[in-house]
């Protein structure tokens, strides 16, 4: 139980997602043009995020090493399919907002990473879990920059009238642009909340912005490039004890 | 003796203008094409120019108050850029509109990237971009007490007849500073005068955007056609005033020149080929973005090195 609270507090603080671990910036930057359609590709993402994970959790010792990634493709975009046939067929409006952006949840890197660096090594349950914390996180953070961009682009909030009537909408915000500024702006906001939590002596040292390049001594299980320096380092070990030419035959 | 034998290190050529005075002289040079906007469109310009100004001037001592910098206010460049935007505002803007451009241009295009110096795009022209996408309906709304209907680009566009002496004396519709050629041109005599900027860069844009008419314009060599297109719109204000921001424009002598005929083509093609009549803001920012491109590909060789070889 204490470790299903530990992978959702994870993924929706620590380990952020679009805030911390700066994933999956395609879709953050694309459709969170208001706060419904960030919470609707957050959630439809977290689906399918939760359901590959405990499946690729199911099946990681099948899977072989060498073919892993097809693998999990595979898995990911059955899930991909019969989420984008269920919102065509109940919530067509979703469908047609998030558009070309559902398919593409297939390459979504969060997805992929977790894959990769969680449930292809943890058990069922916790797999399906980090599933739904980081997708939780996910579309926290795509309903907070949705929610931004539309209440200062189009002055609404979920759909309903927020500003004043006098309120002339900014409409670069519900633009490209937009989404460029609100996700630097709410990341600097994060960045320095972590900073004030340092000074008071806080251990903010799980709460990383982005990566601090240090793999050598980076203790966060959830970073995908401290996996490949580990199998790197693994591989130069072995061809140095002349074990390695194995692998190029 | 003594005298000769002082030793100091370099530089040994010292000159007596700095950020300041030059800035200073800049807004001297701007100060003709204000005060005719402000004859021409009334109290509305010279309110919108004092609150755009003021807000340019009150974020960048804000922000560098809060974050514990040097303030750097005293260098006037913050007044050249609350000027500059405002001249390149409606006159019936509402207020609001240079106070939200003031505080994007100085607090997003210039400090967030590290202040003078350091910004990427002229943060005038930055600014007028953003308040142009965002409140389209307003910063295309050239209606005022003096003046109604299209300004003579627009109108140049939709082929009707403008009158060019109007044009090139000021007495159009348009934007505050951009209206007067004559007003610009004498801003522009005078900060060539002092040596503040030379034509390269604004000779070379009128000049291939000149050729870019004559070629595509559809008209030929017409000479109340390209009178015209010079004499609107914001070619004039751009290309003296913008487009010489030092910040913002190639070092080399060689790049200079490939900035100005970019943004004499761009300027063309937006003004020609576009759906909208006036086209010199995009320009000048996109050229903005292009010149470490430019000054990479133009940068000089030092001397004794490369050359032809015996």
């Amino acid at each position: 139980m204490n470790d299903i609270k530990e992978r959702l507090v994870n993924g929706l603080i620590k380990e952020n997602p679009t805030f911390v671990l700066m994933l999956g910036m395609c879709p953050t930057l694309a459709v969170t043009t208001s706060a419904m359609n960030g919470l609707g590709m957050g959630l439809t993402t977290m689906v399918v995020l939760a359901l590959s994970n405990a499946f690729i959790s199911l099946l990681r010792n099948i899977i072989p090493g060498k073919v892993r990634i097809p693998a999990f493709i595979v898995i990911i975009a059955s899930f991909v399919t019969i989420v984008e046939l269920l919102l065509e067929g109940f919530i067509p409006t979703l469908y047609s907002a998030l558009g070309i952006y559902i398919p593409l949840i297939v390459v979504n890197c969060i997805i992929l990473g977790r894959a990769e660096s969680y449930a292809s090594k943890n058990p069922v349950i916790a797999s399906l879990f980090d599933g739904i914390g980081m997708g939780l996180g996910f579309s926290f953070a795509l309903t907070c920059i949705g929610a931004v961009r539309e209440l200062i682009g189009a002055g609404t909030l979920f759909g309903m009238h927020i500003m004043p009537e006098s309120y002339i909408p900014c409409s670069i915000f519900i633009m490209a642009p937009g989404a460029f500024f609100v996700l630097a702006a709410l990341t600097a906001i994060q960045n320095k909340v972590k900073l004030i939590g340092e000074r008071k002596g806080k251990d903010m040292s799980k709460i990383q912005s982005g990566c601090g390049s240090d793999c050598l001594n980076c203790s966060d299980a959830g970073c995908t490039r401290r996996l490949y320096d580990e199998k790197a380092q693994d591989k130069k070990t072995r061809l140095i004890k002349g074990e390695g030419e194995k692998d190029h035959a | 003796m003594s005298d000769l034998m002082k030793v100091s290190s370099n530089p040994h050529i010292r000159s007596k203008s700095a950020t300041g005075s030059i800035m200073l002289a800049v807004v001297t040079a701007l100060l003709p094409a204000a005060g005719f906007g402000i004859y021409n469109f009334g109290t509305d310009a010279l309110i919108l120019i004092l609150v755009t100004v003021l807000s340019t001037v009150l974020t960048e001592y804000i922000f560098e108050k809060i974050l514990g910098k040097k303030v750097t206010i005293g260098d006037y460049s913050a007044v050249v850029t609350g000027l500059l935007l405002a001249l390149n505002l409606p006159a019936s803007a509402p207020w609001w509109i240079g106070m939200v451009g003031g505080i994007f241009a100085i607090l997003v295009v210039k400090m967030l990237f590290g202040g003078l110096g350091q910004n990427f795009m002229n943060p005038a022209l930055g600014a007028r971009c953003f308040l142009l996408i965002s409140f389209t309906s307003i910063m295309t709304n050239f209606d005022c007490d003096a003046y109604t209907g299209a300004t003579p680009l627009a109108a140049l566009k939709s082929g009707e007849a403008v009158n060019i002496f109007d044009m090139v004396v000021g007495k159009t519709a348009g934007t505050i500073g951009e209206t007067s050629m004559v007003a610009i041109v004498i801003g522009a005599c005078f900060l060539i005068l002092t040596g503040v900027i030379d034509l390269r860069i604004p000779g070379s844009y009128i000049v291939s955007f000149v050729i870019f008419l004559t070629l595509f314009g559809g008209r030929g060599f017409d000479y109340a056609y390209i009178s015209a297109h010079l004499a609107g719109g914001g070619l004039m204000l751009g290309a003296f005033f913008m487009a010489t921001d030092y910040v913002t424009r190639p070092i080399t002598v060689k790049g200079q020149y490939v900035f100005g005929i970019l943004l004499g083509i761009l300027t063309g093609i937006f003004r020609i080929f576009g759906p909208s009549a006036e086209g010199v803001s995009y320009a000048i920012i996109i050229g903005n973005l292009l010149v470490p491109l430019i000054e990479k590909a133009t940068l000089p060789t030092a001397f004794g090195k490369g050359g032809a070889r015996a």
